[in-house]
């Protein structure tokens, strides 16, 4: 008899798809390695110019601006989903915990048009917050919010919040109760439970959210395009205007290619950070 | 336990009171979306002078919303049910055997987590003109199927991981065949974690966008695309109402999903004891 019923019919799939997904990656490679055609949606002979080009200070700029807004978002959300994630978990009423599980978790599936759009009317020169400050007499002229930085890292953090949030809660519910109860009964004030305790236990998930809340915000299209309007600009911005408005799809692959080793090396290095307390509260 | 101090209760309250602003950033773009579709005026304007319904009127009638939509559903229903399909079985055998490639193949099935969507929907653009298929629906669905994967992934997972394997060893050692098993008892037990994994696929692929410009044309182009062109063309509430509908919907379907499946579980945020 079939020790291993299924084994196969039921890896195959599976291997298609991501046969399926490696040839894409793949053809992304190959045509960052292929000379641009002006006029033409055919790539030329091979070459390493599109990776040369990534050197100019007009597209070596936008991959510093792009990291400098990832890392200014993580942080953020993770300053801001700390609070959050350490409420879901410690709530005990039922009925108050679904309603904060779900107020966190609907933004995630909204998509990011949506989402994006919605930021706009908060913080346009006609929005709600610049009418809430004038109406209040605070402000004569708007506030710039739209097209800046801050704008864009504001609506970011609210992208990446819920899934740094779900992240983190699962690394503190985990959490053994009895590592802060004996930490509390030797005279620990809650604070210092928090810092002592607390806090180096949910490392892993602090990581594992900051990393994922940086890879997303690497990957987000539509807000930097629609808030900051062509004076925030990101590698994703770069990427479709090279493929749909100049037709340079080798350059554009190029980008992307830089843009994942780029991605990789950052998740490496936190994953190199998150070592020392993978061993903290092992029984 | 000891009595608490006022230092304590302070703190307490301190800590509601930042929960409080926090979720109050959350939920203020879908507060301001909302006043905003009620806006009688066609510019943006807080307070609204005027309220009426006619925007949501004209986001149900805009030809390119209800293309997108339809557009829309034939993606999602077809991409997430391949993934369900693909997932769930590719799942089964992670959580059951060791075998060469594996590690492998789950590699890179939950790469699409960390890879930018742009260059996903990239890839699938230059695949799909590579091997000459044209940009309809299937390079749509393709795309979408690997996007939607990882999450299906996990959340059968989880589920096969919590399943006590006793029943299918006492319903085999009474003579069943490994497909009965897996049918009449395997199958059934493990529903709730296929309804959530279907549901969040569904979910997330009707709501992807990035990937989704660069690999829809305008003939396939879905209901987040759709608005994407409409935000840059057009500055009428038409949006804020479609988005209400949005969020209602999905924050309903979340709500749904809790009530009967239990997210706390199927997140794995649970407290532990």
């Amino acid at each position: 008899m079939n020790q291993r019923p299924f084994l196969r019919s039921f890896t195959a799939p599976a291997a298609l798809c991501a046969l399926g997904f490696v040839a894409a990656m793949a053809a992304v490679l190959q045509y960052s390695l292929r000379a641009y055609v002006p006029g033409s949606l055919d790539p030329g002979g091979f070459t390493l110019a599109n990776f040369a080009d990534l050197l100019k200070p007009l597209y070596a700029r936008v991959f510093l601006d792009t990291v400098g807004i990832c890392a200014l978002t993580a942080i953020a959300t993770l300053l801001v989903g700390y609070p959050l994630a350490y409420a879901l978990v410690r709530i005990a009423h039922p009925l108050l915990k679904s309603a904060l599980l779900v107020v966190v978790v609907t933004p995630l599936f909204l998509g990011e048009v949506v989402r994006t759009y919605a930021w706009i009317i908060v913080l346009g020169n006609n929005g709600f917050i610049n009418s809430l400050l004038r109406g209040l007499g605070l402000i004569d002229q708007p506030i710039q919010l739209m097209f800046t930085t801050f704008g864009v890292v504001v609506a970011l953090v609210h992208v990446t919040l819920p899934v740094l949030v779900i992240m983190l809660a699962a690394a503190l519910s985990h959490i053994d109760r009895d590592y802060q109860r004996a930490a509390e009964s030797l005279g620990a004030g809650p604070i210092r439970v928090f810092l002592t305790v607390t806090l180096p236990l949910s490392m892993p998930g602090v990581i594992a959210g900051v990393t994922t809340a940086f890879a997303w915000t690497f990957s987000a299209f539509a807000t930097p395009q629609l808030i900051g309007g062509g004076r925030v600009n990101m590698i994703s911005n770069l990427v479709y205007q090279l493929g749909f408005a100049s037709f340079n799809f080798p350059f554009a692959a190029a980008l992307c290619v830089a843009g994942l080793a780029l991605t990789i090396t950052v998740l490496a290095i936190l994953r190199q950070a998150a070592k020392p307390f993978e061993n903290i509260g092992a029984h | 336990m000891t009595p608490r101090s006022t230092y304590q209760r302070m703190l307490g309250w301190g800590g509601r009171c930042v929960v409080s602003l926090i979720l109050a950033f959350l939920l203020l773009p879908a507060i301001v979306v909302t006043i905003a579709a009620f806006n009688d005026k066609a510019i943006l304007s807080f307070p609204p002078q005027a309220w009426s319904w006619r925007w949501f009127a004209r986001a149900l009638d805009y030809p390119d919303f209800r293309e997108g939509f339809h557009n829309g559903l034939i993606v999602t229903a077809w991409a997430s049910t391949i993934a369900l399909m693909v997932g769930a079985m590719f799942a089964f055998v992670i959580d059951r055997y060791s075998f060469p490639l594996k590690r492998a193949i789950e590699g890179v099935l939950v790469s699409p987590l960390v890879i930018p969507h742009f260059t996903v929907g990239l890839g699938f653009l230059i695949l799909a003109a590579q091997i000459g298929w044209s940009r309809g629906f299937a390079v749509v669905i393709a795309c979408h199927v690997i996007l939607v994967l990882p999450f299906v992934l996990r959340s059968v997972y989880v589920s096969l991981r919590n399943l006590d394997q006793s029943f299918e060893q006492a319903a085999a050692s009474l003579g069943a065949t490994p497909l009965r098993v897996l049918l009449t008892v395997t199958l059934p037990l493990l529903l709730p974690g296929l309804v959530s994994g279907w549901l969040f696929a569904a979910i997330l692929s009707f709501n992807e966008f990035t990937a989704s410009l660069f690999v829809t044309s305008q003939r396939t182009q879905t209901l987040p695309v759709a608005m994407y062109n409409y935000v840059r063309e057009f500055a009428d509430p038409s949006m804020a109402a479609l988005s209400v509908m949005y969020i209602v919907a999905t924050a309903a379907l979340i709500a749904f999903a809790n009530a009967f499946l239990g997210l706390g579980k199927v997140l794995n945020i649970e407290q532990s004891e």
